[in-house]
């Protein structure tokens, strides 16, 4: 008796299929009054599952009661992982209800790549062969969710079995498995697809029919033409599904099968598209079911809409047109939402064939449009994109702008911005309307906008229409330079539509003379103050860019031009600003001031903008120099492939550095190193190089070492981490700064022509390079003659280093603001965005940028892809030497000991880097002419001391590495030790660099 | 096909979640936040569609329906006929119906395997293969009846057993 109610008890939970526990949390979450007291119930449930669920014993059906639970928690959004492995387990029950909750649990918990389903596998091909329909088609429905491609193999041939299965349950949800293994994986399935497509088709069963009909639609649309013979028995079968042949449960509403139907229309309209013949035989068909669908319920709607579909997406045929237009009709004056959206979306197919269609149901599209119904509004938009002529252009973008402005969504937002921008591309009846439209997109979706519409639409403005008519090009530009000067009133305009403003301002501002400078200027400042946010860098970035151009207009025009005092804040706050970019601006445009009107005019030349900078890649003008070279016993040049055998040795070495990479499990060799190589002198004398070289050069350094540590040690720090990628030009650098007082002499020269001067420096070096590989394969032999080589350049040090003196020394009075232009220059050698530097540089293939203010942050991103490359590609151009003056260091350099230089770029930062930044911080640190001249000592120091003794001023842990020869194991292990110490990985996280660096 | 069925309550509780495509369970309550998000702000009379493309991608549409206290939420893309689902979501409710005896929300809650267990009826992998309600409601009362009465058997024995 006892156990009778037992049993009886047991049977009445099982039957509800919940316990009192379950309920209770259910009614417990759904009363809770707050998120946080609905988290902490399904937290203590979590917590109580967690403990229950491991308890040894558990009953199985209490354990099903958990893992509902589990399920219950999860959908909730809480992790219930700790369970999973509960579930997988419960699929091995026998018991069927238990089976099919712990495939359903498994089925919600798992993805199709989780580690479990290894232990899934098992169960399921056995499942697949179960006596019992049932459990087949639990494994068939959790097949379709968990099977990944490595899996297909281990079931598919009980599924394939089970095609033919006398259940059509079982049948249909096998047919659906196939599929996904298709979907999954085409190749590993294809033979069984391409059987069943012909085979499973006409299975008894409508309902086994209807889930290949799924499984075809996709084949079909994937390869049309492969089934296109199949397009005569899909429309018997049509035929015989609208006359009423299949049995009646499959009627929906009266009519009969609609989801087959809809299915088969879909098939058909794949079929038909472009074939004529095949469009032929469905035409009656089609017409059938148009007549027969009842245009009272939804489900006839839904197979009239399908109808028009399949009708306007085949060979038209006219008299069918005319219906499905009457239909569409139909559908856009009905009072249902659905129905119009519909009839827009018919609407808009049938006007890809008859546009005139559109005419007669303007109204009703404008009905659309106003309605509230943001799905409707958001079609009806979709089919005016449509519908959009030259003529109705202004009338449909308008729209569109108004719409774009009610939005929040900002995916939607793109999407209609770049609508609205394509639109008024193609069809734009004037430019200015084309401006104004732009501008609004730019105001209110400007932060969605790609810059390159910023771009050509400044592109726009720069060359007009393209004709010859300069008079209507600056009417639009003038017309531009007002409506952004209205614009600018507002507040929190993007930066994307600012960068648009200033750059036409600087360009066109005073063009007309409508405007004086100073207001333009005035109004630029206004520009950057009024916008603070995340691109305030940029921002002002494009103001100062702006207002140079303005000034550099003005003095080119020879007219005076007196800063405001505004003006004159920013130009001071921008100097300062800790962006290098900004102030490097600020001090290019107080560096203008200083200039007369005809070098101004060359350096920024008004409209210039949209001018051809012409390169001429072989540099003709060193032509003469190699030459000369060549003549006194230079090596030719070797280009960069050529040269490639020759630095086997080195690329062994890199190799060795390489993958010494990976993880390393043996302790780095002398720790103490860096402490040692903080006293230069003495491991330099520790060296076998000659003492009395080390004590000259130990004078040449230790002055201006101790002078200038803050300043190397500031340029230090923040290079940090960036500048790898200029160590190896170190060299290279030699002839660029020592070049550079070739350049600071010559700046009355044009812009182009000086950067093409400084890369040219560059060039020089190269071809000594493959020498010095092979220098270093004889080392013993030629250490005497380095030596000697080393005692003279080191000699050359220091008259060279006398001489800058002296000679900057004098330029500095002629024009102390050429260093900043100097400066300047070579900042923008090294800077890819800048367009006009980027323009003389032969490897930029990209177009002419208009925009010229350099963006930080994409010149960072720029340079880091492989600043090698650009100069690997000037090297190949030419087979060049640089400039007449720095003759000396330049042959000698690279025979004597480049070596050490560039172990020491392996090992720490580069002197390239050093001497670009310490010129840098002159004008901020050492502002007087004094300190001026020290620091050009070091500069020349710089330059030439790294070939020596690496660069030195930049961190003495590099002095020691320098010196030691070899590309040895344990000197590179060594510098990695060191390096780590001081911060810098050497092979950081990208290990290819020194590849670079060896070629 | 279908992306994903989801049954939300009008305060945004999910009741059942079900996706057809892998989809991590973060992004999930994402979703379900999303959509639910979408649906309230819809007026009544409004049409039972919504473009998704910023919740699914491009493509996709929520096909909706509101019952009670319960949205009825089909995500599907261009292969599925906007009209054909919101009768697919008919089909459902009325089979559910059935199975239930005059559902309520109540009752999907509290049964939401058997719920779906209905729903693999009618959907199999994002397919649908099954639109006749009889059937279905045939289908899965085979399931319940065989799956207690399995049950019945365990129980029996099992206190047999004990015996």
């Amino acid at each position: 008796m006892e156990q009778l109610k037992n049993i009886g008890r047991e049977l009445a939970i099982g039957s509800q299929g919940s316990s009192k526990e379950f309920l209770e949390l259910v009614k417990a979450i759904g009363e809770a009054k707050s998120k946080a007291e609905e988290e902490r119930l399904v937290m203590e449930e979590i917590e109580m599952l967690k403990k229950k669920i491991v308890e040894p014993d558990v009953p199985r059906k209490r354990m099903k009661e958990y893992i509902v639970r589990l399920v219950y928690v999860e959908m909730l959004g809480h992790d219930a992982s700790f369970g999973y492995i509960q579930a997988v387990k419960m699929t091995h029950d026998d018991n069927l209800l238990l089976k099919r909750t712990g495939y359903l649990a498994v089925t919600l918990f798992l993805n199709e790549d989780h580690d479990l389903i290894i232990l899934i596998i098992n169960t399921i091909q056995k499942d697949l062969r179960s006596d019992n329909y049932l459990v087949c088609c639990a494994a068939l429905t959790a097949v379709c969710k968990l099977i990944n491609e490595e899996t297909i193999p281990a079931v598919l041939p009980q599924v394939v079995e089970l095609l033919g299965h006398q259940k059509e349950a079982v049948r249909k949800k096998a047919v659906m498995a196939l599929h996904r293994f298709h979907q999954r994986s085409p190749a590993t399935v294809a033979d069984v697809i391409s059987k069943l497509s012909m085979k499973i088709m006409h299975d008894v069963d409508p309902s086994v029919m209807s889930a290949c009909l799924c499984v075809l639609f996709d084949l079909i649309s994937a390869d049309a033409n492969s089934y296109r013979h199949l397009t005569n028995s899909y429309v018997c079968i049509l035929k015989q599904v609208v006359e009423h042949r299949l049995p009646k449960q499959y009627n929906y509403h009266n009519a009969p099968a609609p989801f087959i139907q809809i299915k088969l229309l879909k098939i058909l309209a794949l079929l038909g598209t472009g074939d004529k013949g095949a469009s032929n035989n469905m035409y009656n068909v089609l017409g059938d079911v148009l007549k027969k669908a009842e245009p009272s319920g939804n489900i006839g709607n839904a197979l009239i809409y399908e109808c028009i579909s399949t009708i306007t997406a085949i060979h038209p045929n006219s008299k069918l047109l005319e219906s499905a237009a009457a239909q569409t009709s139909r559908f856009l004056k009905s009072e249902s939402h659905n129905l119009k959206y519909m009839g827009i979306d018919a609407l808009g197919r049938i006007i890809k064939i008859n546009p005139d269609f559109a005419e007669e149901h303007q109204l009703a599209v404008i009905d659309c449009l106003e309605d509230p119904d943001d799905t409707l509004k958001r079609k009806t938009l979709e089919l005016l994109y449509k519908m959009t002529k030259s003529s109705n252009v202004e009338v449909i973008v308008d729209r569109m702008i108004c719409y774009m402005k009610t939005l929040t969504d900002s995916h939607y937002k793109t999407d209609i911005a770049s609508r609205c921008i394509e639109l008024a591309e193609r069809f734009a009846p004037s430019n200015q309307w084309f401006i104004q439209t732009m501008n609004q997109v730019f105001e209110h979706a400007g932060d969605l906008v790609p810059p390159k519409v910023a771009h050509d639409l400044m592109r726009l403005i720069a060359e007009g229409a393209g004709e010859e008519d300069e008079d209507a090009d600056s009417e639009l530009r003038s017309s531009a330079v007002e409506s952004y000067l209205q614009i600018l009133v507002e507040p929190k305009l993007p930066s994307l539509l600012l960068q648009v403003i200033c750059w036409v301002l600087g360009e066109y501002g005073t063009a007309d003379g409508t405007h004086s400078a100073a207001y333009i200027i005035e109004r630029l400042c206004d520009v950057a103050e009024a916008h603070p946010g995340d691109d305030v860098v940029k921002v002002k970035g494009y103001a100062i860019s702006a207002i140079t151009k303005v000034c550099s207009f003005e003095i080119a025009a020879g007219k005076k031009v007196h800063l405001i005092p505004e003006c004159q804040a920013f130009i001071d706050e921008l100097s300062a600003s800790h962006s290098t970019d900004l102030q490097q601006r600020a001090y290019e445009l107080q560096a203008l001031f200083a200039f007369d009107s005809s070098v101004v005019g060359a350096v920024l030349p008004f409209d210039g903008s949209a001018d051809d900078i012409e390169v001429d890649q072989s540099l003709p003008f060193l032509n003469h120099y190699v030459k000369s070279m060549l003549s006194k016993g230079a090596k030719p040049y070797i280009p960069a492939n050529e040269r490639q055998a020759a630095t086997t040795l080195a690329s062994q070495h890199v190799e060795s550095y390489v993958s010494s990479h990976s993880l390393r499990f043996d302790p780095y060799e002398k720790p103490q190193m860096p402490i040692m190589a903080l006293t230069p002198v003495t491991t330099l004398q520790s060296d076998d190089q000659s003492i009395d070289i080390s004590q000259k050069a130990t004078q040449v350094f230790q002055p201006s070492f101790d002078a200038d540590t803050p300043s190397s040690e500031a340029t230090r720090l923040r290079l940090e981490g960036v500048q790898r990628k200029w160590g190896r030009p170190s060299y290279n650098n030699n002839s660029a700064s020592s070049s550079a007082g070739a350049e600071r002499s010559t700046n009355g020269a044009s812009n182009g022509l000086d950067i093409e001067k400084a890369s040219g420096g560059k060039q020089g070096i190269v071809p000594q390079e493959p020498k010095y590989v092979s220098d270093r394969n004889k080392q013993p032999e030629i250490s005497a003659e380095k030596q000697k080589l080393a005692a003279s350049l080191f000699g050359g040090v220091t008259s060279k280093a006398d001489s800058s003196v002296r000679s900057s020394g004098r330029s500095q009075k002629q024009a102390s603001t050429n260093r900043h232009v100097g400066t300047a220059k070579r900042m923008q050698t090294v800077d890819p965005v800048d367009s006009r530097a980027q323009a003389s540089l032969p490897a930029a293939t990209a177009p002419p940028d208009l925009l010229d203010f350099g963006e930080e942050e994409v010149a960072i991103a720029a340079s880091s892809k492989d600043p090698m490359k650009d100069l690997e590609g000037l090297f190949d151009n030419t087979g060049s030497v640089p400039s007449s003056q720095p003759t000396a260091p330049v042959t000698n350099l690279p025979n004597i000991d480049l070596m050490s230089l560039y172990d020491s770029d392996l090992g720490l930062g580069s002197g390239l880097v050093s001497s670009i930044r310490v010129p840098d911080m002159i004008p901020e640190n050492l502002p007087n002419n004094d300190s001026g001249d020290r620091l050009t000592v070091l500069d020349g120091l710089v330059t030439t001391s790294g070939a020596v003794a690496g660069p030195k001023v930049q961190g003495e842990t590099s002095a020691s590495s320098a010196i030691k020869k070899g590309p040895s194991l344990e000197s590179s292990l060594e510098k990695h030790a060191r390096s780590r110490q001081v911060g810098v990985t050497p092979t950081g996280p990208h290990p290819d660099l020194f590849k670079d660096l060896l070629k | 096909m279908i992306h994903a069925v989801l049954v939300l309550n009008t305060q945004g509780k999910p009741r059942l979640i079900k996706f057809y495509y892998p989809v991590r369970a973060e992004k999930q309550q994402d979703i379900i936040r999303n959509v639910y998000k979408v649906l309230s702000s819809r007026a009544d009379h409004l049409s039972n569609f919504v473009e998704a493309a910023d919740i699914f991608g491009s493509e996709t549409k929520l096909v909706y329906k509101h019952f009670a206290t319960l949205y009825f939420v089909f995500v599907i893309d261009n292969a599925e006929s906007e009209l054909g689902i919101l009768d697919l979501i008919q089909v459902l409710v009325e089979s559910l119906d059935r199975c239930f005896k005059n559902v309520c929300e109540l009752d999907i809650v509290f049964n939401f395997n058997k719920v779906h267990t209905v729903l693999d009826e009618i959907i199999v992998g994002g397919h649908v293969v099954e639109t006749s309600s009889s059937e279905i409601v045939k289908a899965a009362e085979e399931v319940f009846k065989q799956e207690s009465f399995t049950d019945m058997i365990a129980i029996a024995l099992k206190s047999t057993g004990k015996r």
